[in-house]
């Protein structure tokens, strides 16, 4: 079970990489929606067929791979826009950074006060680099969507982590917190129609108005 | 008792969105606020007995405190929003009202939950049930401003979760079972893994920070009480950020029951000082009405985290300053909004006699005004003097100067704003306003209960106020 779960990770820091290096919204969304889905398989993996990690496993299968992507691709249908236009930083450049930022993630791991049984394993190290390429995401992105996604990357990451903690969230709070990150992004969703209606785009360069 | 206190305004909420009555709707939710004072004030008359420990949900003095000031003032916005929405009938109740009942719902879970995890969820819902709030007005600004509140709170509030995890790290291995329940983090606090539970904190500081809106996380305030309704500021700069500094305070417990207090007094001194002396400066020559409530209150979130961070007396000052900040924020958002309503802006540039206008809300502005910037006789008066009194005894005379500047740049900056909205002569389009009863009846009473508290503060909320910071001084 144990080289599933570091497959399922792996693939998780890959996906990191295609959402950073591609400019094409639509593969972005199915990209973090595949990364979703992923991960929804590591409770399973990770601490075998309970009854805890199955609930938490086809619930999170539901919504971060199949509910929110579609929420996403939704909005994104409505709004006709196909492309990022013109991240701040460019999509090598992130790239270069993205990797700059995982290596650095797996370095610090290996300095972190670990339990034994998380030493050198690749759960610390996916979680960091996840968070900080969702960040990144966050910072260099303009389009109101790329923004989302990388809130969704940044979520998962934290996901990442919190399966080390197994039984630490009861399952009524992990079906909570999953509830409140749909019916977040499903309020995201709208209020990005909104900003398309008034705009006519999602350049969150245009919401400048207030200041001061 | 607990659970209906959460789950009724969620029923309510229900039954307000598929009512067809716009009227009906609006005194429901009045009806469901007074409903929820009673409860709460019966919890507070006659307190449960103590939660078994290991419990979800439950009471303690901390939470009963913010449990009763949202309470109140959620009763009072409710009222005012009966006529509120009568005015503004072409905008439609129907998302309104039931958004505005699940935050009561959401805000009342947080405060009585018992569960770090259940807390997480409870601010989360906050946000995303405050969102529409925000989003009323339909216009770009309100937009602009939506989408800001809903991004920088749900990154801030998805670190808080990373901290909660960090915190449950620190526990693994103690026990067979982690726990995010807050007894037994207490109970293991000085077993806790030191880096993890550091780690943690400050990462619970940033995120239920950016909620609370302390600084350098406060960017979304401005905007968002700015572009809310009057009446959703009075909730967000008197009930969320009250709950969020709840959330924040909890954090605070975990490292004291640690024996870490002392770091975690420094960070939240840092945040505070840095907020108090951020809003000080923007709050001078601040044109935009609310724009410069939405600073005050940033800085009065900083006069609590120095209290909290001071310790001893100035704990007991900041309890008191979270009844008297949120009550006077109150009375000051909904008579800004009757004065943006009725000048149909709130910029200097069109908002002048307000006093000749709206003789009750502009007056009533004034003397929030007044209230908030700590003049004597009013509440917030004794509580800051209590705190400063906390700074000297405690023997901090660097922190005791730069509150002291800050305050008086804040009181200079903000009186030059308000007395040029309040005074002189209004301008051209001279709109005699009119002020409805129930539209200044409730910022009314919230002054008063802020000069009540200036002048008398009765026994049972002087024992709840100390009980409080007692939980927080705590030594396990």
């Amino acid at each position: 079970m144990y080289d599933l779960t570091n497959l399922l990770l792996i693939s998780v820091i890959l996906i990191n990489f295609f959402t950073l290096g591609s400019s094409r919204l639509g593969s972005c969304v199915r990209a973090v929606a595949a990364q979703g889905a992923l991960l929804a398989l590591i409770p399973l993996a990770a601490h075998g067929w309970t009854r805890h990690t199955l609930i938490l496993g086809v619930g999170a299968f539901a919504l971060k791979g199949v509910l929110i992507p579609w929420v996403l691709m939704r909005a994104l249908r409505q709004v006709r826009m196909r492309r990022e236009s013109g991240p701040l930083i460019g999509y090598i450049p992130t790239m270069v950074l993205g990797a700059i930022i995982t290596s650095a993630a797996f370095i610090f791991a290996d300095f972190l006060p670990l339990q034994p049984e998380h030493r050198g394993g690749l759960f610390i190290p996916t979680s960091l680099a996840t968070l900080f390429v969702g960040f990144l995401l966050l910072m260099t992105r303009r389009e109101a969507i790329s923004q989302v996604l990388g809130y969704l990357v940044l979520e998962n990451g934290i996901f990442v982590f919190g399966t080390l903690l197994a039984e630490a969230m009861p399952l009524m709070v992990e079906a909570g917190v999953l509830l409140d990150l749909l019916v977040g992004v499903f309020i995201m969703g709208i209020v990005m129609e909104q900003i398309n209606r008034e705009f006519s785009t999602l350049n969150t360069e245009r919401l400048s108005a207030l200041k001061g | 008792m607990l659970a209906v206190l959460v789950g009724l305004p969620l029923l309510l909420a229900v039954v307000s969105a598929v009512m067809p009555w716009h009227s009906a709707r609006s005194w429901l939710l009045a009806t469901a606020g007074l409903v929820h004072v009673v409860l709460a004030g019966m919890l507070v008359v006659h307190p449960l007995r103590a939660a078994p420990p290991g419990a979800w949900v439950g009471l303690d003095p901390l939470s009963t405190l913010v449990l009763l000031v949202t309470s109140l003032l959620f009763l009072g916005c409710a009222v005012y929003a009966v006529p509120y929405l009568e005015l503004r009938r072409e905008r439609g109740n129907r998302m309104i009202v039931p958004a505005l009942l699940v935050f009561l719902s959401a805000m009342t879970l947080a405060v009585i939950s018992r569960h770090m995890g259940v807390l997480w969820f409870a601010v989360e819902s906050t946000t995303i049930a405050s969102a529409p709030l925000i989003y009323y007005n339909r216009n770009a600004l309100s937009i602009e401003a939506t989408w800001k509140y809903l991004l920088l709170c749900s990154v801030g509030i998805a670190l808080a979760m990373l901290g909660i995890m960090f915190i449950g790290y620190s526990a693994l291995g103690l026990e067979s079972r982690v726990s995010l329940q807050l007894d037994d983090l207490l109970r293991l606090g000085p077993q806790l893994s030191r880096p993890w539970l550091h780690t943690g904190f400050v990462f619970l500081l940033v995120g239920f920070g950016a909620k609370v809106g302390l600084a350098p996380l406060h960017s979304w305030k401005p905007d968002a009480y700015g572009e809310a309704p009057g009446l959703v500021g009075a909730l967000l700069s008197g009930g969320l950020t009250s709950v969020a500094f709840l959330a924040v305070l909890r954090s605070m417990q975990i490292m004291n029951a640690a024996g870490d207090v002392q770091m975690a007094r420094q960070a939240l001194l840092g945040l505070g000082l840095l907020s108090l002396v951020l809003a000080s400066v923007f709050m001078v020559r601040q044109p935009d009405l609310k724009r410069m409530l939405a600073y005050s209150s940033v800085e009065h979130m900083g006069i609590l985290a120095i209290g909290v961070a001071i310790g001893g007396l100035a704990t007991f000052g900041a309890m008191l300053h979270l009844v008297n900040n949120a009550l006077t924020k109150g009375c000051l958002f909904m008579t800004a909004g009757n004065i943006q309503r009725t000048f149909a802006s709130k910029h200097l540039s069109s908002v002048q006699g307000a006093l000749t206008v709206l003789p009750v809300s502009g007056a009533l502005f004034l003397a929030g005004f007044l209230a908030i910037t700590g003049a004597p006789p009013f509440g917030p008066f004794l509580s800051e003097f209590t705190i400063l009194r906390g700074i000297v005894q405690a023997g901090h005379p660097v922190v005791l100067a730069v509150v002291l500047a800050a305050l008086a740049t804040v009181f200079v900056g903000m009186g030059a704003t308000v007395l040029a909205a309040t005074q002189g002569t209004p301008g051209e389009p001279a709109v005699r306003g009119q002020d409805s009863f129930l539209l200044v009846a409730p910022p009314l009473v919230m002054l008063l209960a802020v000069l009540m508290l200036g002048i008398y503060i009765p026994p049972p909320l002087r024992d709840l106020l100390q009980a409080a910071a007692d939980l927080l001084e705590a030594k396990p």
